[in-house]
């Protein structure tokens, strides 16, 4: 498997909840994501889904270093990131960049797009093309279908779908293989969303970058993963590749999660079948025992709150499912 | 309750027969230091009871500032009304005083919001807040004010809703406080329900509970719902009819069947080709080149045609005229007869 590029094993992330003025001590921890294992290879795009609070944003973040793992490990091609610290840990974040949610906050304001794009070069000299930065930028700026006259502009003087654009030339400066969006459509309109989704796929395409595509619309996930990666609550209930997931889901929160997808069809109106779930998430301070989703789960049996499920390939789950009583339901059926 | 529907009734022009609200020719401007924004130019619309209208378009498109005339909740300046009437049965609310306005807002137009966190006041439990309504419009007690309170709660499906009366927003998960939004806006029994991207801000699991919850209300209540969103997924699933909205103006009017099926105009259908869907997949998406237009400087003709695959000079010159195409089928396209292939 040497065309793995990133794979994380047992990673954890827990946020301390400190109580008290003077004297703090802990009083417990929010576990946002813990123990995730996936694997990315070159050119691949794997999608990860799930509601607000899953820890699909803390994941990102831990990937990109931006956060630093509780325990276990976040290889890039092979070389453990957490383990690693000054020169070295440079170099390897360079083989992995982020685009993040918000166009309108991730961008500084006062700087031009021409810093913008072209800081990852002043952070890593090194990685400088040795025609000049200037060039560098303006040929980013096409790439991502901008107008390289526009590199001294400010971020202001650009629409939301533009900033993307901003945003994605400034992940690519340094050449990654791997890109992390966390949510990169979410904020656009959905006519500017489509010019945005084409144009990561074509980058892909041309640079045989391989993504790490966060979001929570699961019909854009659809168009965009190879693979998919469902989380809840810390932690990934299911994995597999595209098809499997939207087609053959086992994981009963995986089914209740795309019966609530509207879907654009009116034809489809009260013949879909709908999974009503009860209920919010719980607490992820306080997850519950043994299956976390077995609070809201119409499924769930006493044995369901003394043993975890692994994630893992189950006599009615042909994919990893963690899911005592996995089985496929097909509930995007068309008629 | 009596003197409320008598002093409705009392109100100019008032018709039982006249259409539940009838939106005609709504113009808004937002008159501010970098020009005048023209965020409505021409807005019509009709709602009956037991009716879901779904206001569709994307940011800017003025469908909220199209609801905040109706609601009269504008804000003014530097937003102004210029022209157009907002009439509920027959009476042009654009032309009462304030304090009548105020009787029908909230006990015949409610409103909820995207938001409900910023829309509660975080200072007041939900009950003091609901039980406000019956106070100040209907003269409830104290103690019955809050036994309606709580009684709405459950209405809702809010779990436990005598406990949870006394508790304040912060205290709700995002969907429970979009219930209460909820129970606020049906409280004094609106025949008309304006709910301004109501899901957007929550999940999909969640987002399935509300739109439920307030499909099942609206069956009951015969209420005329309003849904204002840029959701087509949504609006597939609850809507009997939708107005596509573009740069200030509906540029097609249709029932949600025929929309989906057949769109009557360009940007409808360049819309829906632009969602990602199933029989899609590894291929580019279709795109609407471009961006949507400044509303301090709208195109001349149809407000779409820079961005327009269909578009020819005519669109560049002229606006083009509402063509009825079907019964109930309005739409604004020079050329309907190309875009719906006939």
């Amino acid at each position: 498997m040497s065309d793995v590029v990133l794979e994380t094993r047992g990673l954890v992330k827990h946020f301390p909840i400190n109580k008290g003025i003077v004297f703090r001590t802990k009083a417990g921890a929010v576990r946002a994501v813990d123990g995730v294992d996936l694997q990315l290879r070159r050119g691949e795009t794997l999608g990860i889904v799930g509601e607000s609070g899953c820890g699909k944003s803390t994941l990102a973040k831990l990937l990109v270093g931006l956060e630093k793992p509780t325990h276990g490990e976040i290889r890039v091609r092979g070389e453990d990131m957490v383990r690693l610290g000054g020169p070295a840990l440079r170099r390897a974040r360079r083989n992995i960049q982020m685009v993040m949610q918000d166009p309108y906050t991730s961008l500084n304001p006062r700087m031009t797009v021409g810093d913008i794009i072209g800081e990852p070069f002043a952070i890593h000299p090194d990685a400088a093309p040795p025609y000049g930065k200037a060039r560098a930028v303006q040929e980013l700026l096409e790439v991502v279908g901008l107008n390289p006259d526009h590199i001294n502009r400010y971020p202001h003087q650009f629409s939301g779908g533009q900033r993307q654009r901003i945003g994605i030339a400034r992940a690519l400066a340094l050449r990654p293989e791997i890109i992390v969006c966390d949510e990169p459509v979410s904020a656009l309109d959905v006519s500017i969303q489509a010019q945005i989704i084409n144009l990561l796929e074509h980058l892909q395409k041309e640079l045989g970058l391989a993504y790490i595509f966060i979001a929570h619309d699961l019909s854009v996930v659809r168009h965009i993963s190879d693979r998919v990666a469902v989380m809840y609550l810390g932690k990934i209930v299911e994995t597999g590749n595209h098809a499997a997931i939207y087609e053959q889901p086992t994981h009963p929160y995986t089914q209740a999660l795309l019966s609530a997808v509207p879907v654009p069809d009116p034809r489809l109106r009260g013949r879909r079948d709908h999974i009503m779930l009860e209920g919010d998430v719980p607490s992820p301070a306080d997850p519950p025992s043994g299956c976390r989703f077995r609070t809201r789960c119409w499924k769930a049996q006493p044995a369901c709150a003394d043993h975890e499920p692994l994630l893992e390939i189950r006599q009615r789950s042909p994919h990893p499912s963690a899911c005592h009583f996995a089985e496929i339901r097909d509930v995007m059926r068309r008629f | 309750m009596t003197d409320i529907t008598a002093q409705m009734d009392a109100l100019p022009g008032m018709d039982p027969r006249a259409p539940l609200l009838h939106v005609d020719d709504l113009h808004v401007e937002f008159r501010t230091r970098d020009g005048v924004a023209r965020a409505v130019n021409g807005v019509n619309l009709w709602l009956n009871p037991g009716e879901t209208l779904a206001v569709l378009g994307e940011s800017g498109c003025g469908k909220s500032v199209t609801a905040q005339a109706i609601m009269g909740i504008l804000d003014t300046p530097p937003g102004h009304v210029t022209a157009g009437r907002v009439l509920y049965r027959g009476v042009d609310l654009l032309r009462l005083p304030e304090n009548e306005r105020r009787k029908v807002r909230a006990n015949r137009i409610a409103m909820i919001f995207q938001d409900a966190l910023s829309a509660l006041n975080p200072v007041y439990t939900v009950g003091f807040q609901l039980a406000e309504l019956f106070r100040v419009h209907r003269g409830a007690s104290r103690r019955e004010a809050k036994r309606r309170a709580v009684d709405l709660l459950d209405q809702v499906r809010i779990p436990d809703a005598r406990r949870r009366v006394d508790d304040y927003p912060h205290q709700f998960s995002g969907g429970m406080r979009q219930r209460v939004m909820i129970a606020m806006a049906l409280a004094l029994d609106p025949e008309v329900l304006i709910a301004d991207e109501p899901t957007t801000a929550l999940d999909v699991t969640v987002q399935a509970q509300i739109m439920s919850l307030l499909a099942d209300l609206q069956r009951q209540r015969n209420m005329g719902l309003i849904l204002i969103t840029h959701d087509m997924g949504v609006v597939a699933d609850v809507a009997d009819r939708i107005a596509v909205m573009y740069a200030g103006k509906v540029v097609e009017d249709a029932p949600v069947y025929d929309i989906y099926a057949h769109p009557a105009h360009a940007y409808t259908k360049a819309l829906l080709e632009s969602i990602p869907r199933l029989d899609h997949k590894g291929q580019p998406l279709n795109v609407i080149r471009g961006l949507p237009p400044a509303l301090t400087d709208i195109p001349s003709g149809c407000a779409f045609h820079p961005r327009c695959a269909y578009a020819r000079e005519i669109c560049r010159l002229e606006p083009p005229p509402s063509y009825q195409i079907a019964p109930q089928r309005v739409t604004s396209c020079h050329f309907v007869r190309e875009v719906l292939g006939v």
